[in-house]
């Protein structure tokens, strides 16, 4: 099968029920893609799928045939993304083990939804755990990325 | 760089080591040629190598280059800037010159145990030190250079400047000749004065930021080594159990299996050890993981089979109105609780909860001709060196242990038991090896916050002012970990919120009473502070509500006018969180402070808690810090409950990274109310009943603390912690807010047990 990571085309004839999350991580060496609970609950994993966002963790290789996948690593070239550069304003991250999954929650949330309500991005964020707590930075980001957007 | 010069750099060195003996191996790095340095050994860092090296925290290349060691980890907290940031601006320089460098585990940086919110309060005067030094240095080269007498020079932004004469030279200009003069003893140096720092608290984001924010910050489950493979293990369910037998025939048949092993059971005291039980190793984690499903074992549960914590639970609340060990004593509590008189007392039970990092622990370990090099996110990679060792049968010295980035860390990766896995299996493959836990594996075997019950007398006079107060506690200890028949808590787990009741009170006894532990238990964020002080400050709202009077007008008369506590006149050695009391004395002028502020800031009777809102206060000082927390909260008519905002007032002494002091205090409200409302681990049979984050709940972004404002109570004192003393008094204060808002009194956590509604 043939998925794209990234923009790279990517041949894959392991095992197709194993998860995209260790595609990633142990074959292609993307670890910004963070490993968090295995089981969809917690977020650090989240990829963007088609552009929509997905729990890498719970996503088998075989569902990826034809599929573009972005991750972290992808999401901008160098790094100014607006969700990246309001994240770097806010200093939103304390371990940062999270905020990739995070950043790409936020992305998928911002690109469907230009301007997201408290509740909106209660709704889209509430699958991303953050331990350290930095809850109240990733929504006050999440907004200035919003403003960003649409004076942009 | 001459070997001479560095030879010379090493015998300077001995002032330094004074305080934190030199590793010998410094020693013959130095008098190496210049063109062995491609066989340098492995902990030389690159500021060791620098031309200008007065600390070993600190070197400058003639580039001007400035490389600064960080020893402590960075765990979220933000230390591996913030002591860099103290170097940085007595050394007057041009932050984007600066590298910064993780230390390896090594004694010659002293502790590197990150715990205990010591870093910056044990660390921030080494790291002037080593600031003031090389600038010192630098000034005394270009004194000599220009003719002109030291005192008459002055730095700026990596450069030396001569008013006067209207002359300045870069620091890079300076190194060879700084480089030959002596290190200034530690009582020759002069530090800036606070009117001239730069760096210090000011606003500064993380040197890891742009990594974290684009992937690429590695944290210990992402490190790669060349040939390695990886290894997941079915560790016994019941701690202390062991492999009867298995059957790994299925297992092997998983593609990308490679072998099973088999690991030694554990052995008590059981400190840092592993677990034992049956590693599948193999080409990636997905198949270990496959593996792990298919293997067949027979388990011998052993003594802890039959632990219940429900049981358990009950038994300790039997054992908290016994009498215990008594830990303090004021007064004299009997004599006045025989008057008799309006009595008030009340039971307090919080379970054990799980740190529950975002990243579960992972090593990457290879065993080589006898030594061994282990990457792995630790809190304490000199735990790592002397754990690994034993568990290799190899010397302390002999293991290189890497301390990368961690995804959290909580106090659990203060424990290396699964470092020593990686080398075990190091050692027995022959190659490197990957151990990943899972989160299963992170939330059954963890090192548990202790469960805790406390059980609060008072009797009370007229104003419902305490005139008598007894306080026992009683928990399994970390005591445990060192000896397996430990059953009172240590010295310093009873000086975590209950020798240290802060309150103005004329007769005050704290008991213990024994439990014993049937997990590991382990220390978590704040410790004991977390249930001790969460029934302390409690039971000061409940005499408050009981007396009919204002909570914080009832604290700040418990506390009075404040003065330094003589717990030692109390019957209390006070351990103090390892601080000396003469310069970090026990000072309730400071607490009553930051609760007053607390009340300012927070709008305090403004309006009138009830029907269904409230706010609620409490203030405790911990890791010799001062915080008071005001918690607001809104419960529905369903019993659920909002926390629209959290008021952190903090008192850290002279605050070094402002807003990482912030975030580690709103992270800490977030921690403090998801443990209050959500955090429970509980056991059937010996067996954790939690496995992951659905049936193990933390405050996710829709039900955190909507808004966590942190105010600085201005301070010239010494600073001190910040990573945990924002939790403890969180726990009460939301508490006692639920009571303001539905009159429902939360003696139990997790508070969704309550029924609110």
């Amino acid at each position: 099968m043939n998925l794209k990571v990234n923009g790279m085309d990517r041949p894959y004839d392991g095992d197709p029920d194993m998860p995209l999350l260790w595609y990633l991580r142990d074959d292609l060496r993307l670890t910004g893609t963070r490993f968090g609970c295995g089981a969809g609950l917690c977020g650090a994993c989240t990829v963007h799928v088609n552009g929509v966002a997905t729990r890498a963790c719970q996503t088998p290789m075989r569902t990826l045939q034809g599929k573009a996948v972005t991750t972290i690593e992808g999401l901008s070239a160098d790094g100014t993304h607006p969700v990246q550069r309001a994240w770097v304003a806010a200093n939103v991250p304390q371990c940062g083990y999270c905020q990739s999954g995070q950043i790409m929650s936020a992305a998928a949330l911002l690109a469907r939804k230009s301007n997201p309500t408290d509740a909106e991005i209660d709704t889209a964020m509430q699958g991303n755990i953050c331990r350290c707590g930095t809850y109240q930075r990733i929504r006050a980001a999440i907004k200035a990325a919003s403003g960003a957007r649409a004076t942009a | 760089m001459s070997a001479m010069n560095g030879i010379e750099n090493v015998s300077r060195r001995r002032f330094i080591g004074g305080l934190f003996s030199a590793g010998a191996f410094v020693v013959a790095a130095r008098v190496l040629p210049d063109s062995a340095w491609a066989q340098q050994p492995i902990g030389r860092t690159r500021a060791d190598a620098a031309a200008l090296h007065p600390s070993v925290y600190l070197g400058i290349e003639p580039d001007g280059g400035v490389f600064i060691v960080t020893h402590r980890s960075e765990m979220g907290t933000g230390i591996r800037t913030t002591l860099p940031l103290v170097a940085a601006d007595e050394l007057d320089v041009d932050w984007t010159r600066v590298t910064i460098e993780q230390g390896l585990g090594d004694k010659r940086y002293g502790d590197q145990n990150t715990d205990g919110s010591r870093s910056i309060r044990d660390f921030y005067e080494a790291f002037r030190r080593a600031g003031a030094s090389a600038r010192t240095m630098l000034v005394s080269a270009a004194a000599a250079q220009w003719n002109v007498p030291a005192s008459e020079i002055t730095t700026r932004n990596h450069e030396v400047i001569h008013q006067a004469s209207n002359r300045r030279l870069g620091y890079a200009a300076l190194v060879p000749a700084a480089a030959q003069l002596p290190v200034p003893k530690p009582e020759e140096l002069k530090f800036k004065p606070k009117t001239a720092w730069n760096f210090v608290g000011k606003e500064r984001p993380i040197y890891d930021l742009s990594t974290i924010v684009t992937g690429k910050a590695q944290f210990g489950n992402d490190f790669v080594r060349e040939g390695m493979v990886y290894a997941s293990i079915e560790h016994p369910p019941v701690f202390g159990g062991k492999v009867r037998t298995v059957d790994t025939a299925e297992t092997m048949k998983v593609r990308g299996v490679r072998q099973t092993e088999s690991l030694d059971p554990i052995t008590m005291p059981y400190m840092f050890k592993p677990l034992g039980g049956v590693a599948v190793v193999g080409d990636n984690t997905w198949a270990v993981l496959q593996g792990r499903k298919k293997l067949r074992i027979d388990w011998e549960d052993g003594a802890h089979g039959t632990f219940d914590s429900e049981q358990f639970k009950q038994q300790m609340i039997a054992t908290v109105k016994q009498n215990g060990k008594v830990a303090r004593n004021f007064g004299n509590v009997d004599t006045e609780f025989a008057k008799g008189g309006k009595t008030i007392e009340a039971v307090y039970y919080a379970p054990m909860a799980a740190h529950a990092a975002m990243e579960p622990p992972a090593a990457v370990a290879e065993f080589r001709n006898g030594k061994v090099e282990i990457w792995a996110p630790t809190q304490n990679p000199q735990a790592v060196q002397d754990t690994v060792a034993q568990a290799v049968g190899v010397k302390p010295e002999d293991v290189t242990c890497h301390v990368t980035l961690l995804g959290g860390g909580f106090g659990r990766k203060s424990k290396p038991d699964y470092c020593a896995e990686a080398a075990i299996l190091a050692k027995k493959l022959g190659k490197p090896v990957k151990v990943v836990w899972t989160r299963e594996d992170d939330i059954r075997f963890d090192y548990y916050h202790s469960g805790g019950t406390v059980y609060h007398k008072a009797t009370v006079d007229a104003k419902g002012r305490p005139t008598a107060w007894l306080q026992r506690s009683v928990f399994p200890p970390i005591a445990s970990m060192f000896d397996p028949k430990a059953r009172n808590g240590a010295g310093f787990e009873l000086d975590m919120g209950l020798t240290d009741l802060p309150y103005d009170v004329p007769n005050i006894r704290a008991e213990n009473g024994e439990a014993e532990a049937h997990v590991r238990i382990g220390w978590f964020r704040a410790v004991c502070n977390n249930f001790q002080a969460f029934a302390a400050h409690s039971f000061a709202d409940e005499m408050a509500a009981a007396a009919g009077r204002d909570p914080l007008e009832f604290m700040l008369d418990l506390i009075g006018p404040g003065k330094v506590l003589d717990l030692k006149a109390q019957g209390v050695n006070y351990s103090n969180y390892g601080a000396d009391l003469a310069k970090y004395p026990v000072d309730t002028r400071r607490l009553r402070r930051v609760l007053e502020i607390a009340g300012e800031r927070g709008g305090w009777g403004k309006k009138k808690s009830g029907g269904g809102w409230g706010v609620g206060i409490a203030a405790h000082r911990s890791f010799n810090t001062y915080v008071a927390s005001l918690v607001e909260v809104e419960v529905d008519a369903r019993g659920q409950v909002k926390i629209p905002r959290v008021e952190q007032v903090v008192d850290t002494g002279v605050v070094i990274n402002p807003d990482r002091v912030r975030s580690q205090f709103e992270g800490a409200a977030v921690m403090g109310t998801s443990l209050a409302m959500l955090g429970e681990i509980s056991a059937a049979n010996g067996r954790i009943k939690q496995s992951n984050f659905h049936d193990f709940q933390v405050l996710r972004i829709n039900a955190a603390p909507l808004k966590v404002n942190v105010h600085f109570a201005e301070s010239g004192e010494l600073p001190t912690g910040a990573g945990e003393p924002g939790v403890p008094p969180v726990m009460a204060a939301l508490a006692n807010a639920v009571f303001a808002a539905t009159g429902k009194r939360v003696r139990e956590l997790p508070i969704a047990k309550t029924k609110l509604a």
